[in-house]
């Protein structure tokens, strides 16, 4: 095991050198001068190479990336051109917000899609079988941004219940520790910051989890269909176990592998941040702030932020893999 | 009896969770105004609105633009006078006032304000771009203390629009106290003079403001001012409708409708300091110039032709008005005697027979790659001008590229016909007059006048103005400019975009200011009745 995630380790330093030569010539070759980006419309040609200077930019490529590699494996990925902060420290503030979201909508997702896959499965053909999947499909093929206003419209403007997006109303405060609303929250014994940071949290929850949680249900159905199937549960039924018994735990058991793999992918694409649902609930997430830098050409954010994000999902799924001999004790890593 | 504890707790749980819990503790007077997010709080060092309507409220100039008008009235200082020449601006400073750090306010203050800003070997300049000051400010030699209130600004040359660039947020005087203690995080730690001191600032969230107990000025009427972070327009406006916020900016104009029905909201609006244009080139010593151009006939021919009242009612959908002069009316200088060339393609006709095209010609138009507020949809636009010169036998082709190339281009006058806009820096005739139709502007490759047109009467009147500091003088000059460049018909003036914001009911006391400012110690809530 030992063994098997050093070599890993190795894998995962070798995929992320890749991606940053890749994200760095890429940003490059993209149209667009931050200079310009920045300095707007009416910048003189001094003040543009005064900039262009200032931020390295007048180095040959290959001299620019070494610069660059040279002070992010030692954790510095630069200043972000837009907003003079470090990149490093915007992240550390950034990634708990895309985080706590997304572990809120992934538990939403499991649950719901693997209850109504098991039950599914189970049922087939029934009527629950057929409605389930049906919203299944509508699920996966549901615009977010509709279905994120659809949500406000009813449970924040018709009915009140919930806000309208944002982490936290303005009446509560809360002390940055670990950037966790939550978490932070409970820390301070401040219960009801904790409820109103739990309340902003559902709605964005649920329009990132619709789609996960629809592919999870599919997922989960077409797995234990799979397994209920196999000699094993004829064998576990004819001995006379209940079918509770049969179902929880030598048929979910056995199909677990396919859902963990579906919802550990589902999990790490969610970590790169949600551009749409931010963008509607006002969530200040990663993908909003990718998409800012993109767009003002800052370099050292977007180079930052990509290596960064790289690194989550290459974890991520190091550990899905390490589960995976939990769940199934025949697979064996060496 | 585990189950039923769990059931307990849950019930327990769930009861607190829907019934909102409310704080006990009076409630500070708060207005909550969503917007996008500040870039960075140094008032000299931003170019973006986000950031500057942050520090409208916390920072003040020596001088300020009259609530809501474009002229300069007294702020930080009292008096000002000028040499004869216009070279050498003595301001004396208000007395008594404090920062909100408690460091109090006088002539030191304002040398390194700007001189960090200007002086390459200022200890502060290393921690800022200072980029408006290379665009607005490079005409100022030097500023220097005369005594602890008086202070002494020399220009290289006279320049009378010096006053209202002094308006401006780059001009803002800071606490040095405050900056030398933060150094290069001093833009997240912003402390000037203003009505609002700094609380707090949750990047991507909120910002946070309090009312300055110590105020030199009138004290605001509400105890904070928390500005929210919210992008999306749709967003915005679901927020105020539920009443977590009070007032908004930029709604989608597709929302625009039904917020004038809502009787829960206001909504406020004015042209701000820009215009948008058609500009027809007249160099002759451009790549792009075609003859028939060079008369101004045909220019005025194309004057006509263009339906511009439909263009800004149905293209701009309500975020904008008909532009008449290269000037907005909000702006001081504006020419009300000038008339406007009304739709006539009969009369387009008449003059391009008269000028020898009784068949029209063919021309090319080109569009901008980008919107912007001042050309809302600018292919559409292009489009509806392309059919319009169709009818008097004008055909234009739409031509177009990448914004930056775009831009180049145009400078260097590849186009015939171009649409093109402007956003003012600065509240003076002068950012529009001067910068986009004086012959100084139209060195083809860096051109700010597009239609290079070269007037040597508007050069003559647009020189003197620059020089008078009679502000009589200059409006008279101004008027003058704006009836010849009418009459020229170097630019077809299509429409100056509007600023627009939503407030809740109560919310009064808000005024605008034609620069896109934003001040908010003037709003406060009615009670309800």
């Amino acid at each position: 095991m030992k063994y098997y995630i050093a070599k890993r380790a190795i894998n995962i330093f070798l995929t992320i050198f890749a991606v940053s030569i890749i994200i760095f010539l890429l940003i490059r070759l993209a149209p667009g001068d931050p200079a310009i980006t920045m300095a707007g419309e009416h910048a003189s040609p001094e003040v543009l190479a005064r900039m262009r200077a200032e931020w390295g930019l007048t180095k040959p490529l290959i001299v620019q990336y070494f610069i660059w590699l040279k002070h992010a494996l030692r954790g510095d990925f630069g200043q972000s051109i837009l907003t003079h902060q470090s990149v490093l420290v915007e992240l550390v503030q950034r990634f708990p917000n895309t985080l706590e979201l997304s572990i809120f909508a992934m538990i939403f997702a499991t649950i719901i899609g693997v209850f109504a896959g098991i039950v599914s499965a189970v049922k087939r053909y029934s009527f629950f079988d057929y409605t389930s999947m049906i919203i299944a499909l509508f699920g996966v093929s549901m615009p977010i941004f509709w279905l994120a206003i659809m949500l406000i419209m009813i449970f924040s403007i018709k009915l009140d219940l919930l806000p309208t997006g944002g982490r936290l109303s303005v009446m509560y405060s809360i002390k940055p520790l670990t950037h966790l609303y939550l978490l932070d929250s409970l820390l301070e014994l401040n219960f009801p910051a904790f409820l109103n940071a739990l309340k902003h949290l559902i709605l964005p929850s649920i329009a990132l989890g619709t789609i996960p949680m629809a592919f999870i249900a599919r997922i989960t159905r077409s797995s234990m269909l799979d397994v209920m199937n196999q000699d094993y549960i004829r064998t576990a039924r004819s001995k006379g176990l209940n079918e509770k018994a049969v179902i929880m735990k030598h048929a979910l058991r056995n199909a677990l592998i396919p859902i963990l793999t579906a919802s550990g992918t589902e999990f790490a694409m969610l970590m790169g941040g949600a551009i749409l649902t931010e963008t509607i609930f006002s969530w200040p997430g990663l993908g909003t702030y990718i998409v800012q830098a993109v767009s003002a050409r800052d370099y050292p954010a977007v180079q930052g932020s990509v290596i960064f994000i790289a690194l989550v999902i290459a974890l991520i799924n190091l550990i899905v893999d390490i589960f995976y001999s939990y769940i199934d004790p025949r697979i064996h890593y060496k | 009896m585990k189950k039923t504890l769990v059931f307990a707790l849950l019930l327990a749980l769930s009861v607190g969770f829907f019934a909102g819990c409310k704080p006990v503790a009076k409630q500070p007077v708060t207005l909550v105004f969503a917007k996008g997010d500040a870039v960075e709080l140094d008032p000299a060092d931003v170019t973006d609105g986000e950031s500057i309507t942050v520090m409208n409220n916390i920072f003040e100039g020596l001088v300020r633009y009259k609530a809501g008008s474009t002229e300069v009235e007294p702020c930080l200082a009292t008096t000002w006078d000028t040499s004869s020449d216009g070279l050498v601006w003595t301001f004396h400073l208000r007395q008594g006032v404090k920062f909100q750090d408690g460091t109090p306010f006088n002539a030191d203050a304002v040398v390194f304000s700007f001189e960090r800003q200007r002086d390459p070997n200022h200890p502060f300049h290393q921690y800022g771009k200072w980029e408006y000051w290379g665009w607005c400010f490079s005409e100022i030699a030097k500023t220097e203390k005369i005594d602890d209130s008086t202070v002494k600004i020399t220009l290289s040359q006279p320049f009378a629009p010096f006053l209202s660039t002094m308006a401006m947020f780059t001009m803002d005087i800071v606490s040095p106290t405050n900056c030398n203690q933060w150094k290069d995080q001093w833009m997240t730690h912003p402390v000037g003079t203003g009505p609002f001191g700094f609380v707090e600032w949750v990047k991507g969230d909120h910002v946070t403001l309090e009312k300055n107990p110590n105020y030199w000025g009138t004290q605001p009427k509400i105890d904070k001012l928390i500005f929210r972070v919210i992008d999306d327009p749709s967003s915005r406006y679901l927020a105020l409708q539920k009443g977590e916020v009070q007032g908004m900016e930029f709604p989608n104009p597709d929302d625009l409708p039904k917020i004038t029905q809502d009787s829960n909201l206001t909504l406020l609006s004015e042209p701000g300091l820009n215009v948008g244009y058609l500009a027809m080139n007249m160099g002759s010593d451009t790549p792009g110039f075609q003859k028939p151009f060079a008369d101004v006939r045909v220019r005025q021919a194309i004057s006509y032709a263009i339906n511009k009242k439909d263009i800004v009612n149905q293209l701009y959908k309500g975020t904008a008005t008909l532009a008449v002069n290269p000037i907005p009316p909000t702006l001081w200088g504006y020419n009300d005697a000038v008339q406007d060339y009304e739709y006539n393609p009969t009369k387009a006709k008449e003059l391009l027979k008269a000028a020898g095209y009784p068949n029209g010609f063919k021309t090319n138009l080109w569009a901008m790659p980008v919107s912007r507020p001042y050309m809302f949809d600018p292919k559409a636009i292009a489009t509806a001008i392309q059919a319009d010169l169709k009818q008097v036998g004008i055909e234009a082709e739409i031509v177009t590229y990448d914004w930056s190339t775009y831009l180049q281009k145009t400078e260097a006058g590849e186009h015939a016909m171009c649409l093109l806009g402007w956003t003012a820096d600065y509240a003076d005739p002068d950012d529009f007059l001067y910068v986009l139709l004086d012959p100084d502007a139209a060195k083809v490759g860096s051109a700010g006048n597009v239609a290079f047109y070269r007037n040597s009467k508007v050069h003559d009147l647009n020189k003197e103005a620059q020089m008078t500091t009679d502000f009589n003088k200059r409006v008279e000059l101004y008027k003058q400019v704006q009836q010849i460049v009418h009459d020229d018909a170097p630019w077809v003036p299509l429409a100056y975009a509007k600023q627009t914001l939503v407030f809740a009911k109560n919310v009064k006391g808000f005024v605008l200011y034609p620069t896109g400012d934003y001040h908010f110690d003037s709003v406060y809530f009615e009670t309800s009745k």
